[in-house]
């Protein structure tokens, strides 16, 4: 390219860079930005420079030190039962094609389609210790009936139950699709190399699968830590914060308590936390993953 | 070394029979080629071989014992897939070590074979690599080194020359023959390309629509085909034939023609017109167009050309001991006089 025409391709990623900088880094830097500030809505003339105020007086309060925890569980037990329920699903219904596995199949993705509303709902119906059908199940097997939502013993493991019901099967059929995109012919090849069925999941489909498990893994990290609808409509962080989360905090510390500034704190808290563990998966997993 | 026996075999997918009651030995130490068509059933008969898509009916034994329930890792035979079926996970070396480390191979001895047969196909230097970084000639080696370290007593090749090019597919054919001499063992190959069956095997099975056509060396099956579908798929290019209302076919190879401007006496002729001349070096080849616009294909050596060109009207003329004669079911007859009033060369 001739010395003059340098520019030209900074003009071409120019519209796309203008929208980055707008709805991407501009909301970024203006968080961090507001994080140091006590916020007032009324008359932003009156904000007040309070440098890391918010930060020291968030990680006092219990209601930050649970909702930190909290996310931490939401997160771990999500993903873990999630990844683990769907790759069990999927080496299941990806070998046989039935009607009955059809039927498995699309079971396990319906709840993909209905609304985090409704299924709050019919949930939170459903494990009402008084009068909802789990307790009546439980009843009648001779189990003792739980308090589900109305505990703080049970109520995250309620909602985290919940998350994995509606989350499962999309995941399932990521899955699928990666293993049925695995060329037959390996498998008769390892047929012939006399390996056995745990040999063959852990030599072939597993590394072949790789990149979609590592897919999965952090778009469902990622999507736990922010995790906020389920809580909203389900305990509405209760009982006493016993379930409430990361976002669930924003979200109270802005339209319950109007404090701003220390929403924004929490939202700055998160973003490190969602990008340090990010970058941890790329550093720690991604030499195991191949990449055909 | 194992000889491998069908009786009776058929196979179906469905309400689709692709196989019916096939009687098939092939011997021990041969290297036999399955030739036909796409879909007549070559893959398939390889496949139960292999016990990677077992027969509906009927026994297969190797060497002797009924291998129907045998699953396919412990049968002592080795296959190279159309497309190599490489491990993309795993090194050169760890593909070709996968099958040894399943049959509990001790290391060193594994390590031992690993070099042997790396060194057999030229891959000595790649052992570390991942398949992605090998071009398609060196999977093809990753997936023949795999085959060779089991020591198996029979090879199931399909079609493994066909993702290469012209070139190395030409001098692949000339290692594989190679390879059999060495090993002495049981090849049995599939292809579709009857050029490649003729150049390697000691036995052709030709097959279509799921029947054995012939089974027979090269020289046999060129020279004495016993069905008209033999004697057109074999042979490059294809035999002509000339179909005579009501009795039969007669067919004449494009290499028995001698294309001349003028009908020659006691012989088999066709007037025609040149609508194509190919030079191809040491050969040439022609197609001649009759009255009755029906194609006739000629191949002669360059030196005996006599110059025909496009649009010139000439005659080609076959010596009554290269014509082969085929009743309306098209299988083999003896030569019918009364067939060749009409194209006899009187004057």
């Amino acid at each position: 390219m001739k010395d003059g025409k340098k520019w030209i391709p900074y003009l071409l990623v120019a519209p796309a860079m203008a929208g980055i900088a707008l709805f991407v880094i501009y909301p970024m830097v203006n968080l961090v930005y507001m994080s140091f500030f006590k916020v007032n809505q009324m008359n932003p003339d009156k904000n007040k420079f309070v440098l890391f105020d918010n930060y020291t007086k968030m990680f006092r309060t219990s209601a930050f030190q649970k909702a930190m925890v909290n996310t931490g569980y939401y997160a771990l037990f999500s993903v873990v039962i999630i990844l683990a329920l769907a790759l069990l699903l999927s080496v299941w219904l990806a070998g046989r094609r039935t009607k009955f596995h059809s039927f498995v199949q699309g079971c396990a993705f319906l709840p993909h389609v209905i609304s985090m509303v409704s299924i709050g709902l019919i949930f939170q119906q459903m494990m009402d210790p008084d009068f909802g059908i789990f307790n009546a199940i439980l009843n009648a097997l001779g189990l003792p009936a739980l308090s589900w939502l109305r505990s703080s013993d049970t109520a995250v493991g309620s909602i985290v139950f919940v998350n994995v019901w509606k989350s499962v099967g999309y995941y399932t059929l990521i899955l699928i699709a990666a293993i049925q995109s695995i060329p037959e012919s390996i498998y008769e090849a390892a047929a012939l190399d006399n390996a056995g069925k745990l040999k063959v999941f852990f030599k072939i489909t597993l590394p072949m699968i790789s990149p979609q498990i590592f897919f999965v893994l952090i778009v469902l990290s990622i999507g736990s830590f922010k995790i906020f609808d389920l809580i909203s409509i389900m305990t509405a962080g209760g009982p006493n914060n016993a379930s409430t989360s990361l976002v669930y905090y924003i979200y109270a510390n802005v339209f319950q308590d109007f404090d701003v500034g220390r929403a924004a704190a929490a939202g700055v808290v998160l973003l490190g936390l969602v990008g340090v563990m990010t970058v941890l998966y790329f550093v720690g997993l991604a030499k195991k993953v191949h990449y055909q | 070394m194992a000889t491998i026996k069908f009786e009776q075999v058929s196979k179906s997918f469905g309400d689709n029979t692709i196989i019916k009651n096939v009687d098939l030995t092939i011997q021990d130490g041969s290297f036999t080629v399955l030739v036909g068509p796409s879909g007549c059933g070559k893959t398939t008969l390889l496949r139960m071989i292999a016990g990677i898509g077992p027969q509906s009916s009927g026994r297969i034994l190797i060497d002797g014992k009924d291998v129907t329930e045998m699953p396919p890792g412990q049968r002592g035979v080795a296959m190279v897939f159309q497309n190599y079926a490489i491990y993309p996970t795993m090194s050169v070396a760890e593909n070709i070590e996968f099958g040894l480390k399943n049959n509990k191979v001790p290391k060193e001895e594994r390590q031992s074979i690993v070099q042997e047969v790396a060194k057999k196909v030229g891959l000595e230097q790649l052992l570390h690599r991942q398949p992605s970084t090998l071009s398609g000639g060196q999977r093809q080696r990753v997936a023949l080194a795999r085959a060779m370290s089991k020591n198996p007593k029979v090879f199931l090749m399909d079609e493994p020359l066909s993702n290469l090019d012209a070139k190395l597919r030409t001098a692949m054919r000339v290692e594989l023959i190679e390879l059999h001499k060495k090993l002495k063992t049981t090849f049995v190959y599939v292809t579709h390309d009857q050029v490649e069956a003729m150049s390697m095997a000691d036995t052709i099975i030709l097959m279509n629509e799921g029947k054995i056509m012939q089974e027979a060396s090269p020289e046999e099956i060129y020279r004495n085909p016993e069905n008209l579908f033999t004697a057109r798929f074999i042979g490059s290019p294809a035999m002509n034939t000339v179909e005579i209302a009501g009795e039969g076919t007669i067919g004449f190879r494009p290499e028995a023609v001698m294309l001349e401007k003028a009908g020659q006496p006691d012989m088999f002729a066709i007037k025609g017109r040149v609508s194509t001349r190919e030079m191809l070096g040491k050969e040439i080849l022609y197609s001649v167009k009759d009255s009755r616009e029906n194609t006739y294909m000629v191949s002669m050596p360059s030196e005996e050309d006599k110059g025909c060109r496009v649009n010139d009207e000439v005659y080609l003329n076959v010596p009554a001991e290269r014509l082969y004669f085929f009743d309306r079911e098209g299988y083999r007859i003896g030569p019918r006089q009364n067939w060749l009033s009409d194209f006899l060369c009187r004057g």
